[in-house]
């Protein structure tokens, strides 16, 4: 798995609530059996005019010029500020997928729906939970400043702006140590195959019913 | 010792081991799989060189992906004209028959939507962890199962470990007691818990459904209600075995018969909330206070009773909020303050693993019957949830009234719910839908979803704009309208 320690990049906006997954990759990019491919399709509904088709080339559709993401001053963002319960609905890893193909290596907003904030995880995707008041401090600072950076720090758990703000952001110990090492979760899981074992033999012997029935 | 929430039981009982850093190692007993969500991972336990770690606790089917129309159905995966489409129901088929997993194909017998194939087939049961790439998952907690939606990384991660690592949710409690009135379905209620916690109410929590109204429901019913947890933000929903759980498992393909059935139906009795189990959050509705359900726009928690309108930015007080109201009077077209029945609907959606089991065409039909689709409706496909849904409906004769009314009878699968297959909104047409997601473009880009029950979807087809079914319901029974 893509390991994240630090990152520093532009900053581009998500500005609405309850961003849902079939907003962040629509269904027909699903169709797809392959892992990568799919930033072109980022945001693809609010993003472009047209509708969008799998294995289209995308660099000749014509833009929605209204979308932030398509303004100049944010080509080459590196940091999605997004609001509340971001990733919510379908339980795509496109989404992830998606972001990260784009360019992403980080979002940040106030809360994350769970599977896709357990989704990032699995992809080197950093979701940095900041509070309410934060991520507004970090809008009207990146819709002052063309060009706005800001640095996260995952051993530190920190996201720091240049203007001197520092925001300490919580995650849980575990998916900060594999995203950290850029650990192989089932190698880990894998380490652990006696317990497995050991738990089906005592399983077994208690609800035999749950094991054999299907053939 | 305080007593324990089904949860709490679920998760003890399902626990490999418990790590110093917080997580847990959690076992899963059944892993349902479809074309989607699975290519991926399969090619990453092969790029590992891994095998599944158990064979016989998988069962795939496709169901999201597949046409719904006969013709191009009975020319089998072959015959699928989306050629994109078409590789991934066959890398589907390769990868089950490459690893030897149990597979329902295309036009088998006990093929349908995930979330409908598991609890008929009896391939979940009570006390199970379920698991699926499909975040609708929760549905299998209408059986006292830890049932939740996972992505392609955990879908690897659980054919290779037969484990998840997993950190314990939260408890929150749904109570609704009292009893619901005519026309008032296990939708209205759901949608209606939804309006009140709001799409991310349950996030972080695992919700159990309880209260009479959910002991007085059908296991069907339990499942459309278990089926959106996820749209309250839970990926977690249940409702604790009753002698009803039980008698809907008995018989079923993979349920164990004699001795071993009656040892597991022993166990689980064991199945539900101690009296004195602890809660973190409680919430609580009165059944006579749900209408019939409508949502209106672009979330599932923008919803109203059928009787009620569409609200007004003045009326909303947060900025934010009425930053999305806005946006979502913008998408759907709508104007504040207009009743919900003045909504025209140009399509009608009736199916989706929320409304395509047995007793939702039932309750679909008793609206068609006799009745025609209004002329302006362009629409109505009905799509049962399975092969084995499909069967029994055409067994009690609903395909003929449905056909009858001008509406389209079709084969099963996840159809219009995601629309990734050739049954799609059109740009800016609105649709009475029994699905889960109100979503913008989820039906369609530029499409108008509005969630309501099957009889409701029904009511609405035959009208040409969303009407209170209980009108109709009343002109059944030779009542005032």
């Amino acid at each position: 798995m893509k390991a994240f320690t630090a990152h520093r990049g532009l900053v581009g906006p998500m500005d609405r609530a309850n961003v849902d997954t079939d907003m962040i990759i629509p269904k027909q990019f699903l169709k797809s059996i392959k892992r990568s491919g799919f930033g072109p399709n980022l945001f693809d509904e609010l993003r472009y005019q047209d509708e969008g088709q799998p294995g289209e080339d995308c660099t000749n559709r014509p833009l929605k010029e209204g979308f932030p993401l398509n303004f100049p001053r944010y080509k080459g963002a590196s940091v999605l500020l997004a609001r509340k319960n971001f990733g919510c609905g379908s339980s795509r890893e496109h989404a992830p997928w998606a972001l990260e193909d784009y360019g992403f290596n980080a979002v940040i907003a106030p809360s994350y729906a769970d599977i896709f904030y357990n989704n990032c995880f699995k992809n080197g995707l950093l979701p940095v939970m900041l509070t309410e008041e934060q991520v507004d401090i970090l809008f009207k600072e990146m819709e002052a400043e063309e060009g706005y950076q800001l640095s996260i720090d995952l051993p530190s758990q920190t996201v720091t702006t240049d203007s001197g703000h520092v925001f300490r952001f919580e995650l849980d110990e575990f998916r900060k140590e594999c995203l950290l090492n850029g650990l192989d979760e089932i190698g880990l899981t894998l380490k652990e195959a006696d317990a497995i074992k050991q738990y089906e033999t005592e399983r077994a012997a208690q609800h035999p019913w749950v094991f054999g029935a299907i053939k | 010792m305080t007593g324990r929430t089904l949860y709490d039981k679920l998760w003890d009982s399902h626990l490999v081991k418990q790590n110093s850093d917080g997580s847990s190692l959690i076992y899963i007993d059944r892993h349902v799989i479809h074309e989607v969500t699975s290519p991926q991972a399969f090619e990453g336990l092969r790029l590992a060189g891994r095998m599944p770690w158990r064979l016989d606790t998988n069962i795939a089917t496709p169901d999201h992906n597949i046409s719904t129309d006969k013709t191009e159905r009975d020319a089998g995966v072959a015959g699928m004209t989306d050629e994109v489409s078409r590789i991934q129901v066959q890398t589907l088929d390769d990868n089950c028959d490459l690893y030897g997993i149990k597979e329902f194909k295309i036009n088998e017998m006990g093929q349908g939507i995930v979330h409908v194939m598991g609890p008929e087939l009896g391939a979940t049961m009570p006390g199970m962890t379920v698991v699926c790439g499909d975040s609708h998952t929760a549905t299998h907690g209408a059986l006292a199962c830890l049932a939740h939606g996972i992505g392609t990384s955990e879908v690897e991660h659980v054919l290779a470990t037969q484990c998840l690592v997993a950190k314990k949710m939260k408890n929150m409690r749904v109570t609704v007691n009292g009893t619901v009135g005519v026309g008032v379905t296990p939708k209205d209620v759901v949608l209606a818990i939804i309006g009140k916690i709001g799409t991310a109410g349950g996030n972080e929590h695992a919700i159990e459904f309880a209260g009479s109204v959910f002991r007085d429901m059908s296991i069907e019913g339990r499942m459309t209600v278990c089926n959106m947890a996820i749209e309250a933000g839970a990926r977690v929903g249940m409702v604790a075995v009753d002698q009803k759980t039980i008698d809907y498992c008995e018989g079923r393909q993979f349920v164990p018969q004699g001795e071993m059935f009656d040892q597991a139906v022993a166990y689980w009795k064991t199945l539900t909330s101690d009296a004195d189990a602890q809660f973190d959050t409680e919430v609580e509705l009165a059944a006579e206070d749900i209408a019939p359900q409508v949502t209106w726009g672009t979330s599932p928690e923008m919803v109203a009773a059928v009787t009620a309108s569409v609200p007004t930015l003045d009326q909303q007080p947060n900025e934010e909020k009425r930053k999305g109201l806005e946006r979502a009077l913008e998408y759907m077209g709508l104007e504040g303050g207009q009743s919900i029945e003045s909504i025209y609907v140009v399509r009608v959606f009736i199916g989706s693993c929320t409304n395509s089991r047995i007793e939702d065409m039932r309750a679909a039909a008793a609206v068609a019957k006799g009745r025609q689709v209004a002329s302006s409706v362009k629409q109505v496909l009905i799509v049962p949830g399975s092969q084995m849904v499909k069967a029994q409906a055409e067994a009690e004769g609903l395909d003929k009234i449905f056909i009858a009314a001008g509406m389209d009878w079709r084969e099963p699968g996840c159809s219009m719910c995601l629309a990734m297959n050739a049954d799609k909104l059109g740009a800016g047409e609105h649709c009475a839908s029994t699905s889960n997601r109100n979503f913008e473009g989820r039906q369609g880009n530029g499409g108008r979803t509005h969630l309501m029950s099957p009889a409701m979807a029904a009511a609405a087809a035959v009208a040409g704009h969303i009407v209170d079914v209980r009108s109709f319901l009343l002109q059944d029974v030779g009542g005032a309208v």
